[in-house]
């Protein structure tokens, strides 16, 4: 049974088509880019994943059940944008999320918000926007999750920071869980990825294991998707 | 042990590539233990899985073997390191051959220049 399967799933907002019926299946460890241009649907399908949108038509499952409950609980979802009071303090964040998510490791958070040295009774608006990300990130991260969906990690953070955010994904994600990353910051981290979607236009355009399409289309998949996607 | 990636050529290879540099320069020592995959992945900053796979080539180019529940370690058949390091000087000497076949030196004159170099040393 797949992790994560898509059945020809469209979304319209109004007669806009945003998703045009996505097909797509996700197995267990592994780490995959969603790659796709602005605005080409990467957040609709993810916040579909996420039970945060309704379909148009067709399912969304996780472990061959549609998305709900059970879902969120194994499913660890880093927004494009916080949802966090930023009125709180670190100590409040982490008891909130103690309360809210039972594989969530406070232990584990702890520790890697004490290596990048952050007082944790400071409030997330005193901070600059790189260590709300850091601190984002390590939530979600410190959970042990079955599926962490990151969109736009790396989006507006410097390349030093971008670094610890890969290193704190790759050291982080529990053992046979998966990992969508959406981005289009694709040299970054397409090291790390095991498999890529390629998205356009509200459709998926190509699956692959990155090695093997560096392979064939003999290149880095950041230039592949230069070419298949020329302005 | 430092790792660069070139992201046009597929990750597993170059660390193959570069383990097996490891492993013929004596970096990594006959019959050493390799940390597991998840620490190699880690320290070259890859996927395990990426790390999973060329540690997989190198066991089938028998430069390293598994020993059950005991890790994965680097072989002790000095003759087979040899081999590759044979090969790889090779590689190297043909390409430096080529470079200089491009510049007009033929291999007779690339080798008298090759000579006269050492010899101001």
């Amino acid at each position: 049974m797949e992790l994560l399967e898509c059945k020809k799933l469209n979304k319209s907002f109004g007669n806009k088509k945003i998703l045009k019926n996505i097909n797509l299946k996700i197995s267990k460890g592994k780490v995959i880019g969603l790659l796709g241009k602005n605005g080409t649907g990467k957040s609709t399908l993810i916040k579909l994943i996420n039970d945060l949108l309704t379909p148009t038509s067709g399912k969304v499952l996780i472990k061959g059940k549609e998305v709900g409950i059970d879902s969120k609980k194994i499913i660890s979802y880093l927004p494009e944008r916080t949802y966090l009071d930023k009125s709180m303090t670190v100590d409040k964040v982490i008891e909130f999320f103690e309360v809210f998510y039972d594989d969530f490791d406070s232990k584990k958070a702890r520790k890697l918000l004490k290596d990048l040295d952050l007082d944790t009774t400071q409030k997330l608006s005193k901070m600059s926007k790189g260590m709300q990300e850091k601190v984002q990130l390590v939530l979600v991260m410190s959970r042990k999750a079955e599926l962490y969906i990151l969109d736009e990690p790396l989006g507006g953070v410097d390349p030093a920071t971008r670094d610890y955010i890969l290193e704190t994904i790759l050291n982080n994600f529990a053992e046979n869980a998966s990992v969508i990353i959406s981005t289009h910051l694709i040299s970054d981290v397409e090291r790390i990825l095991d498999e890529v979607i390629f998205i356009d236009k509200g459709e998926i355009v190509l699956q692959s294991n990155s090695d093997e399409l560096r392979t064939k289309e003999n290149g880095s998949i950041d230039e592949i998707f230069r070419r298949m996607f020329k302005c | 042990m430092n790792f660069e990636f070139d992201n046009n050529i597929p990750i597993y290879i170059q660390i193959v590539e570069q383990l097996k540099k490891f492993i013929i320069s004596g970096t990594l020592v006959p019959g050493e233990r390799l940390p597991s995959v998840r620490d190699l992945a880690l320290q070259t900053k890859v996927n395990p899985n990426t790390m999973q796979k060329a540690l997989a080539e190198l066991e089938e180019l028998k430069l390293i073997h598994t020993e059950r529940t005991n890790g994965k370690f680097v072989t002790t058949n000095k003759k087979l390191i040899d081999k590759y390091k044979k090969e790889y000087a090779k590689e190297l000497s043909n390409a430096y051959f080529s470079n200089m076949e491009s510049m007009g030196f033929n291999k007779n004159e690339t080798i008298e220049y090759l000579k006269n170099l050492g010899g101001e040393n």
